[in-house]
């Protein structure tokens, strides 16, 4: 039979995923990937934070997450925002055409 | 039986946000990625966060995950490499990609030998009040009295980025675009 989850598995599984979105950063060579990785990690924060409030009986971790959420939606706005304009520039989302600070 | 659903929705996370990294076309990895988010929301469900996996849905992989899909669809970039030949005053190269995800790895490593040296914590058995304690009424409750600054904070926050996000992608009229030099 499968072993019943603890607090210790849930944060086993969001380390595992926060290292996933980690490579991700830095393996791919695409902006909008890019994005999609910092987002992995946004959430297995998430999930740490609803983990520890169950552990712990409140409700604060989910509010936290809850902001968490809201500040990854204005991210990704303006992360969007900023690679549309830079695709406009070069036609191009790989990082390294934008090693310039100036052009 | 919770036990059952909990592993079902961590090993298609785990595939899920493996295979987000590994996709080399970013439609399939925004695609991925809702599968991943769907996923997250039956953790929470466990968790008996109920408002957290409604909001995950309809925030994350409604809201976020469409704004992303509309990039995507709008760039029109197929692969990775698409135009990424013409520009490339020096490439990165695979060395320091490889030394960084090398790095991740190892975080990884670190970061669950850590969690092995900690006792194990099961959860306290949910009692009969468990869902009113964690119920919309309750968030609301804590979320309007103790968290009412932050609250207003991220209105602000949110419609700042909004502004910026308007003005970031607007069409300078003055700036020739790169098809026009």
């Amino acid at each position: 039979m499968l072993p019943e989850p603890t607090l210790n598995t849930y944060l086993a599984l969001s380390a595992i995923l926060f290292s996933i979105g980690t490579a991700g950063v830095f393996l791919r060579r695409n902006l909008i990937t890019i994005l999609l990785s910092v987002e992995v990690m946004l959430n297995a924060v998430n999930l740490t934070f609803v983990a520890v409030d169950r552990f712990l009986g409140t409700v604060d971790g989910q509010i936290i997450a809850f902001f968490v959420m809201t500040v990854a939606a204005a991210e990704a706005a303006v992360g969007l925002a900023i690679i549309i304009a830079l695709f406009r520039h070069r036609e191009s989302l790989s990082p390294d055409a934008f090693i310039s600070l100036k052009w | 039986m919770d036990a059952v659903f909990f592993w079902m929705f961590a090993a298609v996370m785990v595939v899920a946000s493996l295979l987000v990294v590994g996709q080399r076309n970013p439609m399939y990895s925004v695609l991925l990625l809702i599968v991943s988010f769907a996923a997250l929301s039956g953790l929470y469900v466990l968790l008996n966060a109920p408002f957290m996996a409604v909001v995950q849905i309809i925030i994350y992989a409604g809201a976020i995950m469409v704004l992303f899909l509309f990039v995507v669809m709008l760039l029109n970039v197929r692969t990775e490499e698409d135009g990424a030949e013409t520009h490339r005053p020096f490439d990165i190269g695979p060395g320091p990609r490889r030394f960084g995800a090398g790095l991740a790895v190892v975080l990884a490593v670190q970061l669950i030998w850590a969690l092995r040296r900690i006792a194990e914590a099961p959860f306290v058995p949910a009692g009969p009040d468990a869902a009113a304690q964690t119920s919309v009424y309750a968030i609301g409750l804590r979320l309007f009295r103790e968290y009412a600054f932050a609250f207003e904070a991220t209105s602000v926050l949110i419609l700042v980025a909004m502004v910026g996000a308007v003005i970031l992608a607007r069409r300078d009229p003055h700036l020739p675009t790169r098809k026009e030099q």
